[in-house]
């Protein structure tokens, strides 16, 4: 393999692994607050990209993002008001059933609202022919938007839930419950955020990827088995782990188009998420300590 | 401080307390004994807001809390440490105790939080050297440490303890005593619940014993210790020695 060719790999695993970093960031988010896994994550990239191309047709493109990324918030404060917040002691598994179930309605909702078609952002600088050579390799500069989107939500999530009073009690809620109440938490409250900051996330993600990825009505569905599948690789709730692992199904996958056919490449992230399942369920970076305090 | 009348609570359509009336005067420690089963922790989820009760009344400084959640009932300054710890397992203990701090962190500030966690070190030196470790991952006697630091870092105005001393070694149930009353001799106020009840009457100003979710017998310390019945059921004598 010739070197521009290698790298030409490089840069497109690192593309599409930064892109399921930030689906399995999402993940963690809600994880983070209720040891919940939502299912519907990937749906939030698909509102949050879909209600932008539709208003980019009104305003420009960065007021057409930012309404974007507001209602979807909207939308996950409502899934929360409407579902998670009615369930009377509800346990781990039953919420999950519900993110699963809501996941299949707001994807039927968005082929009403929006039909089949298949749509797109425009690049953020440049267009589709701009390319940016690195070394002989290309890449498009909406690469470098998305890394810089990514990186730039690792590291203030990891702020926040570090060192902020409201992201160290979303933490203690998911830690237990009860306790978060007897420490004077509001856990419903906090739930709300959670799925509020999850939905706003996935919105902006999906607005940075729709340009390289493409937006439709089913679209979050195959982003969010990836992000799921690193979010796991990574070790649920460890955003640190979510970049590396997205990094690496990123840069597995786009290795395993010189190898075995291009069909293969989704069924390769589904045999790592079996191969962690089986042999390190906590990750690679979940502590086996924390993994085992855990309910989930 | 805490005044509570005919109070009945439960667990769906089970009714466990039938009716209790009991009261804590401020700078007291009373303590409540009874069997496994008896409604103790019942009546402490009842008045910390996480069960709500089916009937009565709970006068907390004057003001009712009945049916007040437990974020809001420590927020009135009514903390617990519940039965089981029920500690951040998967947070540091450092995490832990500025969690506890919650409720009062707009009035206490960033010094108001640290002179706080100096506090809880002062009475807990192990907590200090284990402050980076996962609460999960401390010993038994060191969690029940983190748990009665956590709810005090909110400097509440009543203390509840419930069961403080159950699965621990003799020596850790005497030191976390030693707290307790050194906790009343600053002047705090507690409500403590004890199977074991030669330690807690040993502290106590005042007790109740409670049977079956009523309250059957009530007194200072020095005259439940001396109560024929009382010997007999909870401090382990049986008739002949009481009778020599
Ligand atoms: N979550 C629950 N659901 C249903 N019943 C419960 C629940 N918790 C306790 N009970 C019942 O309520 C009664 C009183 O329980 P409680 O926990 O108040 O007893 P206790 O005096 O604290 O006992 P122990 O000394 O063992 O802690 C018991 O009969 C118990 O079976
Ligand atoms: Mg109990």
């Amino acid at each position: 393999m010739a070197f521009e060719q290698v790298l030409q790999y490089i840069l497109s695993g690192v593309t599409n692994g930064s892109i399921y970093a930030i689906v399995a960031i999402g993940f963690n988010i809600v994880y983070n607050t209720t040891g919940i896994i939502n299912f519907a994550q990937g749906e939030f990239l698909m509102l949050g990209g879909m209600t932008a191309i539709s208003l980019s047709q009104f305003m420009p493109l960065p007021l057409a993002i930012l309404f974007a990324v507001i209602i979807t918030s909207l939308a996950g404060a409502m899934i929360d008001f409407v579902f998670i917040r009615r369930l009377r002691n509800p346990s781990v598994l039953m919420m999950i059933i519900v993110t699963i179930g809501l996941s299949i309605v707001i994807r039927e909702m968005a082929l009403h609202i929006w039909d089949e078609k298949v749509r797109s952002l425009p690049y953020f600088t440049g267009s589709e022919v701009t390319s940016i050579s690195i070394l002989g390799a290309y890449i498009s500069p909406q690469v470098l938007w998305v890394l810089g989107v990514c990186g730039l939500m690792v590291l203030l999530l990891g702020l926040f839930f570090r060192y902020t009073a409201t992201g160290r009690s979303m933490r203690a809620c998911s830690s237990n419950k009860t306790a978060a109440g007897l420490c004077g938490i509001n856990t419903g409250n906090m739930v709300t955020i959670s799925f509020m900051l999850s939905a706003a996330m996935g919105a902006l993600a999906g607005c940075v990827i729709s340009p390289i990825t493409q937006t439709q009505y089913d679209s979050g569905t195959s982003l969010a088995i990836k992000g799921f599948t690193v979010a796991i690789l990574g070790g649920m709730g460890n955003s640190t782990g979510a970049v590396v692992g997205g990094l690496l199904i990123g840069m597995l996958e786009s290795f395993s188009i010189s190898v075995l056919p291009m069909a293969y490449k989704d069924a390769i992230s589904l045999a790592i998420l079996i191969l962690i399942l089986f042999i390190r369920p906590s990750g690679l970076f979940g502590s086996r300590e924390e993994s085992a305090l855990k309910e989930f | 401080m805490l005044r509570i009348r005919n109070l009945e609570s439960g667990y769906g359509t089970l009714r466990v307390l039938k009716g209790v009336s009991m009261h804590v005067n401020p700078g007291e420690i009373v303590t409540i004994i009874g069997a496994n089963g008896s409604g103790k922790s019942t009546l402490l989820a009842t008045v910390s807001g996480i069960l709500r009760p089916a009937a009565g009344e709970i006068l907390f400084g004057g003001d009712s809390i009945s049916g007040l959640p437990a974020e809001k009932t420590v927020h009135r300054g009514c903390a617990l440490v519940p039965e089981g710890r029920q500690i951040f397992g998967t947070m540091t203990v450092k995490e832990n105790l500025i969690l506890g701090a919650y409720p009062a962190r707009k009035k206490l500030g960033r010094d108001g939080i640290k002179a706080g966690l100096e506090r809880i070190y002062g009475y807990f030196p192990k907590l200090k050297e284990r402050e980076g470790q996962l609460g999960g991952t401390l010993s038994g006697g060191e969690q029940q440490m983190l748990a009665i630091g956590r709810a005090l870092m909110s400097g509440p105005r009543l203390l509840m303890l419930d069961e403080p001393s159950t699965g621990l070694a003799p020596i850790i149930v005497k030191a976390i005593f030693r707290i307790i009353s050194r906790l009343r001799d600053e002047g705090n106020t507690i409500l403590l619940v004890e199977q074991n009840a030669r330690a807690a009457l040993a502290v106590a100003d005042r007790g109740y014993v409670i049977e079956t979710g009523q309250i059957i017998l009530e007194g200072s310390s020095g005259e439940l210790l001396n109560n024929n019945d009382v010997q007999r059921a909870y401090l382990g004598k049986d008739y002949k020695s009481i009778s020599e």
